[in-house]
């Protein structure tokens, strides 16, 4: 594999990581604009425990992973009861604040930025994006990603079937900031340097759009999304310092016409239709 | 024997109006209850008391001998209650099969439920329940529709069906028969037979009195959020304030 190659691989890998944090709170209904500042919170604590503790990689990524979804559940609880556009207000400023104590944490560099000693490789990072999806597949099968639904659908009439409406949230909520510090664990681990920079507002923004762009509906949809938004402007790169208003242009389009995202329950359904028509056809034509 | 639902002193204001004042009436078990009463009577508002979607000012609700008055509206499914609302709420996006699945969750509220992958086995115990649940109300062709593109008729059936994979033992219909066709209403009325049968207790709010009188044994009759009659449906249209309530006092 080529380096290029390998290089956009490796971003589309760190892409659908931050797709999959986002798309777990928005499939409850609840955007959250400050995913940014979770990846900080995993880059910065996994890079932390192995520069000054000399913690092996593999026992600090999990740490950070795990500080970041303590972050969103604790901040989760309050801050899941503001709703719509409060909501995307709190957590645009959260990620804001996050990124800003790291900017001025003299500990981690501070403005300076953060080099971290230990490198995982491209494997490494592809391993633990595939692990997401895994795991976002499993929830997919589950109750749990129904809730997610039924909460988004109608919070009302899931309370009075029983169903905790803001466990579910504040679960959704923690567990997509856990999966963005892993992902922003893996980071700092690839690039071997953190700098608050980068995780910045753009960062959530475009990941937000990944998820919209490819559908909240299922669980594919992020993956497409993140998979379109990485390589199409690669693919018109051709076209040199066009390609970014080529590629918006393309988009306004696209979310014209198809506003609910890339990827439907009913496109799907459509699908698994036709093979079951078409296998029964091919059954019937053997008789 | 405890009532399926007793109602005491129940009294619940909206910025200074009194929407129910002092309210009492009890629902004894198998007995299907009708509450009627004018438009604005308050019968929606007792319906979103006793859910627990809004709070009360005074008074007690005792579900099955359980005071639910203070619970959060959450718990209050696992006492026996479960309600229909007047505009399906149905979980548009899901299909019909999904739905059921969530009205099961108070009898699979733990953990391990949660995550159980129950997507990826065909033959899964939730599934072949509510499938069978379905079939039971011969509604097992829509099982794998998206429920926001059945028909009204079709969609408030599913409701009831809903309603009783939550395991309720006391129903509350807001305006069940409203917006069906006579076959549809009829369909309606024998699955409610079939649900009585089952010995689940029926609260109905409801304006079509040839369906009242067809599946109700007792009626409470509010006027400005006051109870003003009670009694068979037979006695209530006799008495003199009811006729009053829905006529006009110039009539009577």
């Amino acid at each position: 594999m080529s380096g290029y190659l390998t290089g956009v691989l490796v971003v589309l890998a760190f892409n659908v990581m931050a797709a999959y944090a986002v798309y777990l709170p928005l499939a409850a209904g609840q955007l959250n604009l400050g995913i940014a500042g979770f990846m900080a919170i995993g880059a910065y604590a996994s890079a932390f425990l192995t520069n000054e503790y000399a913690w092996p990689m593999w026992a600090a990524i999990p740490v950070g992973s795990a500080l970041a979804g303590l972050t969103g559940l604790v901040i989760g609880i309050p801050v899941l009861r503001t709703h719509g556009i409060y909501l995307a207000m709190a957590t645009f400023a959260l990620g804001q604040v996050i990124s800003a104590i790291f900017l001025n944490l003299e500990v981690v560099g501070g403005a300076a930025g953060y080099p971290v000693s230990d490198y995982v490789g491209p494997n490494g990072v592809f391993l633990a994006a595939a692990g997401v999806v895994v795991l976002m597949l499993y929830l997919s099968r589950t109750r749990f990603a129904l809730y997610l639904t039924a909460v988004k659908s109608d919070p009302t009439v899931a309370d009075l079937l029983g169903v905790s409406v803001r466990g579910i949230q504040v679960a959704a909520f923690a567990l997509g900031a856990a999966v963005a510090g892993f992902g922003g664990a893996f980071y700092a681990h690839h690039y071997n340097f953190v700098e608050a920079q980068h995780f910045n507002v753009l960062l959530s923004v475009f990941t937000v759009l990944y998820v919209l762009f490819g559908g909240t509906q299922t669980v594919w949809g992020p993956l497409v999304g993140a998979a379109f938004f990485t390589l199409a402007p690669e693919l018109l790169r051709a076209s040199d310092q066009w390609r970014y208003a080529l590629f918006a242009i393309f988009i306004i389009v696209f979310m014209a016409i198809r506003p609910e995202g890339l990827v439907t329950t009913s496109l799907l359904r459509f699908r698994r239709r036709k093979n079951t028509d078409g296998a029964a056809a091919a059954s019937s034509e053997a008789a | 024997m405890t009532a399926a639902l007793s109602i005491q002193g129940l009294t619940k204001s909206f910025a200074g109006v009194r929407a129910i004042r002092d309210l009492s009436f009890e629902v004894p078990k198998g007995v299907t209850t009708a509450l009627i009463g004018p438009n604005g009577a308050g019968k929606t508002t007792v319906f979103n008391l006793v859910s627990g979607v809004y709070g009360v000012d005074a008074g007690t609700i005792t579900v099955n001998g359980v005071d639910v008055t203070h619970m959060p509206s959450r718990k209050r499914i696992g006492t026996g209650i479960a309600r229909s609302f007047q505009n399906i709420r149905l979980m548009a996006h899901l299909t019909v099969l999904e739905n059921m699945l969530v009205g099961q969750h108070v009898r699979n509220a733990s953990l391990g439920a949660l995550l159980t992958p129950y997507r990826l086995f065909p033959n899964h115990r939730w599934k072949v329940e509510a499938r069978e649940a379905l079939a039971e109300s011969g509604l097992e062709a829509w099982a794998d529709e998206t429920v926001g593109a059945l028909p009204y008729g079709v969609r408030k059936r599913i409701d009831l069906v809903r309603a009783t994979l939550a395991g309720a033992s006391l129903l509350m219909l807001d305006e069940p028969a409203a917006g069906l066709n006579p076959s549809e209403t009829n369909a309606l009325r024998e699955h409610l037979k079939v649900l009585m049968g089952k010995g689940i207790t029926l609260l109905v709010v409801e304006h079509d009195m040839h369906f009242v009188n067809s599946i109700c044994q007792n009626v409470v009759v509010l006027n400005f959020g006051e109870k003003i009659a009670e009694g068979p449906l037979s006695k209530v249209r006799q008495d003199q304030k009811v006729r009053e309530a829905y006529i006009g006092s110039e009539e009577a």
